[in-house]
């Protein structure tokens, strides 16, 4: 049944752009596609990057979005057409693997660095860590350009198809989310899943196994890093260039409230939690006050953390206990 | 450039080292005080050092335009206070009651940071502002080696050292001091004894958050106080208390001394390259001594 509700929910996402169009005037429907849905699929790629970690292995990293940067910028490093040209010269089909790679390297790296510590040292490490990268980017000119950035990175046209059309874009992202979500409902599964929850639960049982604890966690690092890697050129290319305040605390933290938001308990809650951000992000102006918006967020994040730990996903979870609670007394 | 001139130079670029490293010691102490007790990562810690900023200058600013000579030290009584009253509510009112869940008190207190710095930006608005130091510790002064040296930065590591000695005297000296060794060691234990350890713990939530605010003060004087203050000082108590040691304040000291050097010695030697050099630091000792050069394993 939850496969069946699964293969639901891809077909309704893959219509929707046409339900949207039947529905709103046609540059309103383009505008929730791309700069709502397609957003918030590309930071649920990132936020899911944490939730794996989290929901897996139990280490909450403030470095998916540093680590997605890194993929962000090796793209716009390499690719011909960025401005300024840093090295240039590579087409998208080289550029972005190599941003995935490097973000995917970054991953295994932050992993080796944080790998004897837990909970909030691991927290206070990897935050230092992406705070680290954020100030050398903004300060060094000659690789990063500074604080201005890299522009221009506008994205592949696939057959003739432009991916600055919102439908190609929001179409490209929603088959990348599903097949990485695919991925890690396959991965926890498989034996390596499976030594990576018991490594959540108790590492030193696990060790006297006969596994090798540190191995599988920075393999972890390596998988979130590959996730947080595909969405950072997804996020470079929605926002066609890339700059430090991309990677800066408010975005780091961002990712964070999205993940914690949709429910740190299932890959899903990320995308849950992208959406609901984005649609504050989007609408805080007629809610709140438009220059008040981390306010707004600031207070749903911490109602979040207060009244329900394990986010939307957890409030579902608690309702549908209740109501089962009822019908069994009945 | 002769021999003595470099000897000048080495020698200021030190001294800079050493002022900076006493204004992070001052913030991070109160990062790191409770942390050792508490056991709560306060991610909001920045968020203290604006507050103390912002409002000690609300009142030091109209006793300023009076000409008023104690304008200065009536702004750092205020910031330190509302600093003190700003942590000690957040104790009581959000992080008390989930004592033992770390996690989540570090996510409250980042939702908090993002509501209180949003709030801020919305009174105060986004112009930097200084604080003039009071006459009698303004100017500048002769040091050897050096020369001429701006008196506050003197007095800057002046105060540091007297927050340092204090904190000592106050963690090994007195009754309160015993009572949060006791709770470092053994939370229960301590309230089985009878003390009263939520009171213990908003005690020193204020005392750490008024460090902080003395810091803040004190750092908005001696520089520009603006946004993004708050993500700065909370990144620098981290990586001081992840390099010298959770909970100690040597070890606070210890880091703060090597984290201000390294960024000033970075800055004279390689610019662009800076700020890599305090995190291949941090690096090295998480790879060597993961609980810090004076931490407890």
């Amino acid at each position: 049944m939850r496969r069946g509700i699964a293969i639901a929910a891809a077909l309704l996402l893959l219509a929707l752009p046409w339900l949207l169009h039947a529905v709103l005037p046609a540059n309103q429907a383009g505008f929730w596609t791309g700069n709502i849905l397609g957003r918030a699929l590309v930071f649920g790629i990132i936020a899911m990057s944490l939730t794996f970690l989290a929901t897996y292995g139990g280490f909450v990293s403030l470095a998916q979005m540093m680590i997605a940067g890194v993929a962000g910028y090796t793209l716009a490093i390499f690719v011909e057409g960025a401005v300024p040209r840093i090295v240039g010269g590579a087409g998208y089909a080289l550029a972005i693997p190599l941003g995935v790679l490097a973000a995917t390297l970054m991953g295994l790296l932050v992993g080796a660095i944080a790998v004897r510590t837990r909970d909030i040292y691991l927290l206070m490490i990897t935050l230092s860590l992406s705070m680290g990268v954020f100030r050398f980017v903004e300060t060094n000119i000659t690789w990063f350009n500074g604080y201005e950035g890299i522009r221009n990175v506008v994205g592949p046209s696939l057959w003739g198809l432009d991916f600055r059309n919102p439908w190609v874009f929001y179409h490209v992202t929603l088959g990348t989310a599903v097949l990485l979500f695919a991925g890690v409902m396959y991965l926890v599964r498989s034996p390596f899943g499976l030594v990576l929850q018991g490594i959540r639960d108790n590492p030193r049982r696990v060790a006297a196994l006969g596994y090798n604890v540190a191995l599988h966690r920075i393999a972890a690092f390596g998988v979130a890093g590959f996730i947080a890697g595909c969405g950072g050129v997804l996020a470079t290319i929605y926002n066609i260039g890339i700059s430090p305040g991309t990677i800066g605390l408010g975005a780091t933290v961002n990712v964070l409230i999205m993940a914690v938001i949709g429910g740190l308990g299932h890959p899903v809650g990320a995308f849950l939690g992208s959406f609901i951000f984005t649609v504050f992000d989007t609408f805080a102006a007629t809610v709140y006050d438009r220059d008040r918006f981390n306010t707004l967020i600031g207070i749903v994040f911490l109602v979040i953390v207060l009244a329900s730990p394990d986010g939307v996903l957890g409030v579902g979870t608690r309702l549908r206990r209740l109501l089962g609670r009822r019908a069994a007394d009945k | 450039m002769g021999a003595n001139d470099r000897m000048e130079l080495a020698a200021t670029i030190v001294l800079n080292g050493l002022t900076l490293a006493a204004l992070y010691f001052i913030v991070a102490s109160g990062f790191s005080l409770i942390f050792g007790l508490m056991r709560v990562v306060n991610m909001a810690h920045g968020t203290l050092y604006l507050v103390a900023g912002y409002v000690g200058y609300a009142v030091f600013e109209p006793l300023y335009d009076q000409d008023l000579w104690w304008a200065w030290y009536a702004g750092l009584a205020a910031g330190v206070l509302a600093a003190a009253v700003f942590g000690a509510l957040l104790q009581q009112l959000l992080l008390g009651w989930m004592q033992g869940q770390e996690l989540r008190q570090a996510l409250v207190t980042i939702g908090i940071s993002i509501i209180a710095a949003d709030q801020i930006l919305a009174i105060y608005g986004g112009n930097p502002r200084q604080f003039f130091a009071p006459d009698a510790i303004f100017g500048s002064t002769q040091v050897p080696l050096v020369g001429g040296y701006p008196t506050f930065r003197l007095v800057q590591i002046g105060v540091a050292v007297a927050v340092g000695v204090a904190l000592w005297l106050l963690l090994n000296r007195t009754r309160l001091g015993m009572m949060i060794r006791a709770g470092v060691d053994d939370r229960e234990m301590l309230g089985a004894c009878g003390v009263n350890v939520p009171l213990v713990g908003v005690a020193v939530f204020a005392l750490g958050a008024a460090l902080c605010g003395l810091g803040g003060v004190i750092g908005s004087t001696a520089q520009p106080l603006a946004m993004g203050q708050d993500g700065r000082f909370l990144l620098i108590s981290l990586v001081v208390v992840i390099v010298g040691g959770m909970g100690s304040v040597t070890g606070t000291a210890v880091g703060a001394i090597l984290v201000g050097l390294a960024e000033q010695l970075g800055q004279a030697m390689f610019p662009t390259y800076s700020v890599v050099l305090t995190f291949v630091m941090m690096v090295a000792v998480l790879a060597l001594r993961p609980q810090g050069i004076l931490g407890r394993a």
